[in-house]
């Protein structure tokens, strides 16, 4: 049951704000971007008319603490389709970076965080990568990017600190 | 409409590999270097390119903006556009090059945070593309074609489009029809071998929820590796190393939790070009597929009588 003295209806305006959120309002509920979602046809999980309709309403503790914003797989079929341009794997963003600054991130999330921090990328250039680079002939690559690491600090995404062993 | 960029001089551009390229697709890089060196594009390296950007947008926008606008610099000082091998990194630098291009509030926004903590800027300059569409718009079908040297025409393959080659279409200026693309389709016609049309060929591979639930991305891939194995396939074909991760790292993975044996060889288009440009399979990474490929490159070295 939804009790509306438990809604925010400042909640829309909120993500309207955030970069990718801006055309939430638009939304009409008409439901194209569920019917050919490839995520929905695999799990009732995920289901982007139904979170944007949570959002308008202002259900914004539902919304924000939910696994399910996390579920978009950013493949813009959706975005291609709209009738209103909603724009929804853009407002997934939004609403996943708002969730973000309220304390609600995955923990998969966390560990992408820390490894862009510690290399610069996804996956470590170790001395190995680039032992078969030569082999192969391949210009070498830099194993690691400080700079990635400084501005994901300035930017208060990355607080640990490095520490010595233990 | 924003400026027209310049045609890059001599086919040069600067190659941006990515998280993913060097650590898990090393077979995508070499046959790539091979083929563009075979049609005469040359590629230049950055060794200090970062992750493009992407895994953080969900996180924070403008660490995402921080981030693709710092390889974008990175680029725009070398002078040549930047040639990406996947297509979730050229989505992400197409989408934060269009941001910064369009909005110059925004972008001066981004330079005095990348400027104070890197010590660059970034001024719009730099045009970014992924190499299937650097081969189908600059090189050509019809040139590739010219180049063939193996009669590839009883190779039967998929076509795996993924999404960000051609989506948000809005960030590619609408180039292609993104419900209805054809580059992939006619560059592997160009080499002669036959593109085959399937349920749900422009699905997602499902990459973009793998670290958020793996079951649920096993469960997209495995439904195109499904509707591709009833059409009888010899190969997939893919332009993305992601979608790699999902059909060739994880198929055995997807063979195990669904009861289900595929064993469908994935080329990369341009180790399917390299063959038919007569390159030695060994010059195109192909010892490096999982999945045997070597009845295959057994069908595609057959000379023309």
């Amino acid at each position: 049951m939804i009790h509306s003295k438990d809604l925010d209806p400042h909640f829309k305006l909120l993500i309207a704000k955030e970069p990718g959120g801006e055309n939430i309002k638009k939304c009409f509920s008409c439901g194209t971007c569920t019917a050919g979602c490839p995520v929905r046809e695999i799990t009732d999980r995920y289901n982007p008319r139904k979170i944007i309709r949570m959002a308008l309403l202002g259900m914004k503790k539902e919304v924000l603490s939910s696994q399910f914003i996390w579920l978009c797989s950013s493949c813009y079929t959706c975005y291609e389709r709209c009738p209103q341009d909603v724009r929804i794997p853009e407002l997934m963003n939004a609403i996943k970076n708002i969730a973000v600054r309220e304390g609600y991130i995955p923990s998969a999330m966390k560990i992408q965080i820390e490894l862009l921090s510690a290399f610069g990328r996804l996956l470590e250039i170790t001395e190995f990568e680039n032992d078969k680079r030569k082999e192969f002939g391949l210009p070498l690559i830099q194993g690691r990017t400080e700079e990635v690491k400084k501005i994901l600090k300035e930017l208060g995404l990355q607080h640990e600190e490095e520490r010595g062993p233990a | 409409m924003k400026k027209k960029e310049d045609q890059p001089k001599n086919n040069s551009f600067t190659l941006f590999l990515g998280c993913t390229v060097p650590v898990r697709a090393l077979n995508y890089e070499i046959a790539s270097r091979k083929v563009a060196e075979a049609l005469d594009i040359r590629f230049n390296d950055i060794p200090d390119f970062s992750c493009c950007g992407y895994p953080v947008k969900s996180i924070s926008h403008h660490a995402y903006l921080l981030m693709a606008a710092r390889n974008l610099a990175l680029a725009e000082a070398k002078g040549h556009p930047i040639c990406t091998l996947c297509s979730s990194c050229c989505g992400s630098l197409t989408e934060a090059n269009h941001e910064l291009q369009e909005d110059k509030n925004l972008r001066k926004r981004i330079n005095e945070d990348l400027y104070r903590w890197v010590g660059m800027r970034y001024e719009g300059e730099v045009r970014v593309q992924h190499l299937t569409r650097i081969l189908h718009q600059e090189i050509g079908v019809r040139k590739i074609s010219e180049k063939v040297q193996s009669d590839l025409s009883s190779l039967r393959v998929a076509p795996h489009y993924g999404c960000h080659y051609t989506k948000p279409s809005a960030i590619y200026e609408k180039l292609e029809d993104p419900e209805n693309p054809k580059s992939l389709d006619e560059l592997i016609r160009a080499t002669g071998a036959q593109s085959l049309s399937y349920e749900d060929k422009l699905s997602c591979c499902g990459g973009g929820v793998l670290a958020i639930d793996e079951q649920v991305a096993l469960g997209m891939a495995q439904r195109k590796l499904e509707h591709i194995q009833a059409k009888k396939a010899d190969a997939i074909v893919l332009i993305c190393p992601f979608c790699s991760v999902m059909y060739e790292s994880n198929q055995k993975k997807i063979e195990k939790v669904f009861e289900k044996e595929y064993k469908l060889p994935v080329l990369y288009y341009p180790q399917l070009l390299g063959l038919a440009l007569g390159i030695e399979p060994d010059e195109l990474g192909l010892k490096m597929n999982r999945i045997r490929t070597t009845d295959l490159v057994k069908k595609a070295l057959r000379r023309p009588a």
